[in-house]
């Protein structure tokens, strides 16, 4: 409705007030925000627009939405983030020109120009990184249970991991394949109550103290290698006989762990995200692990750069908190604009007089 | 021409025995990126609308084409020329990706 957009569009040639990278909670908040501040804001959402809510079922921590699924959470907060005149464009940025002023960003072989910047690329799957596991990915391996579940009805599948998400994806699992084990490579899981009340309840099964060390299969997983540390219980105990309930069988002991192999015919990835900021690096002061390093609550290294959600939190990293982020970038955004807008007006004044 | 759907039933008609190439969507209602590629690959069956055909298929009401050709996630696109799997793209990774497996599947044979 034209009468709730505060902002127009700029004009042929002119600049974006805001350009927003991301679509996930925390950019499309911040939208909300500028947008209702009278800012012309543009949303660079990227191809795989809406984040890491996509790739969950039911969301039942997001305040009023108890239930709700991820992907229509995410669908009413595009529509909410355009509603008072955001321009969302389904690109993904490439290239970031944070010397140029206005900013210059290229997105889908396009050039987007603006006068601030808010980063809220958010995070994408951490993969193990073993050897077999790129080339068995939707093959037997993924990290997505929601999106994947129903092909394993019947099945035998491993969960690796111990958050959150590493909970929901075995949840899920439990309605479709014949036995769900959790894998995980500490004594205890770091998801919230809650999670874990529901998994001990679903009754599924915990390898503790175990890391994946391969992905076996030729086009189609078969089996994991596994390892163990020797001096644990839970060596022990496969050693006396629980690997049979695995239908598993030993490789060696070596280097102080136990090696093992188990047939298998899913595994899901579960064990946390890395900040989305390979198009940042350079430019933008970023941690060693990528994130994106703040200042001041939501300032990056450059003036009229600002930043939101789990692409620098890596601490709270929920639905909420990241909207909460982007709702606080978006208000330094704001005044930082006016202050422009102050220099402008009085740089024309004493230009006139 | 706009994407359409397949079933198990017509999937050896309209699928295997097409004359042109045809790149097949298998997913489902439940599936977030399946949401994202679909307005995608309906720009995609206008763009190659005289070279590639673009077909869907429920996976929830058509498990035995996802299973004869061993989808296990999705959304996974297949390209099929002349009955046969030509080209493969597991996942929803943006327009290019689709977009190289259909130029794939235009140039390999050329008939």
């Amino acid at each position: 409705m034209d009468e709730e957009v505060f902002a127009p569009k700029p004009k042929e040639g002119e600049p974006w007030d805001v350009a927003i990278i991301g679509s996930g909670p925390a950019s499309l908040t911040a939208a909300i925000y500028t947008t209702r501040g009278a800012v012309s804001t543009l949303i660079l959402g990227g191809e795989k627009w809406g984040g890491q809510l996509m790739l969950t079922t039911e969301v039942d921590n997001y305040p009023a939405m108890p239930g709700i699924q991820g992907p229509e959470l995410m669908q009413k907060m595009r529509e909410h983030a355009t509603r008072f005149g955001g321009e969302f464009v389904e690109k993904s940025v490439e290239h970031v020109d944070f010397n140029k002023k206005p900013f210059e960003l290229s997105a889908g072989g396009q050039k987007y120009f603006a006068r601030t910047v808010i980063i809220a690329t958010g995070a994408l799957t951490r993969w193990l990184g073993v050897p077999g596991e790129k080339e068995l990915i939707g093959r037997g391996v993924s990290s997505c249970a929601p999106c994947d579940a129903p092909f394993y009805k019947g099945k035998q599948v491993l969960v690796i991991g111990g958050g959150d998400s590493a909970m929901e994806e075995a949840l899920v699992l439990t309605k479709y394949a014949t036995s769900v084990t959790i894998v995980h490579r500490k004594g205890e899981f770091r998801a919230s109550a809650a999670m874990q009340k529901k998994i001990f309840d679903a009754k599924v099964d915990v390898i503790w103290e175990t890391e994946v060390t391969k992905v076996l299969g030729q086009e189609k997983l078969s089996a994991i290698s596994l390892k163990t540390k020797l001096d644990s219980r839970r060596a022990q105990e496969l050693k006396d006989g629980k690997i049979n309930n695995y239908k598993g069988k030993i490789i060696e002991e070596k280097e102080g762990f136990l090696f093992w192999e188990m047939p298998i015919e899913g595994v899901f990835v579960a064990i946390g995200h890395k900040p989305d900021t390979d198009v940042f690096k350079g430019p933008i002061e970023l941690d060693q692990k990528g994130y994106v390093v703040v200042h001041d609550h939501t300032r990056t290294n450059l003036p009229g750069v600002y930043v939101a959600g789990d692409v620098h939190d890596y601490h709270y990293k929920q639905a909420v908190t990241a909207a909460g982020f982007g709702c606080m970038a978006a208000m330094d955004v704001l005044k930082y604009l006016d202050g422009l807008r102050e220099k402008e007006t009085q740089g024309k004044q004493s230009a006139g007089a | 021409m706009a994407t359409f759907d397949v079933t198990d039933a017509d999937f050896g008609e309209k699928v295997l025995k097409s004359e042109k190439p045809i790149l097949v969507d298998f997913w489902a209602a439940w599936c977030g990126p399946c949401k994202m590629a679909e307005p995608v690959l309906e720009e995609l069956s206008e763009e190659y609308k005289d070279k590639v055909l673009i077909a869907k298929l429920d996976v929830d009401a058509n498990q035995k084409s996802a299973q004869d050709y061993d989808v296990m996630s999705i959304p996974t696109t297949i390209l099929y020329k002349g009955g046969k799997e030509i080209g493969r793209q597991i996942g929803f990774a943006g327009k290019k990706a689709f977009e190289d497996i259909i130029k794939k599947g235009i140039e390999e044979g050329g008939d």
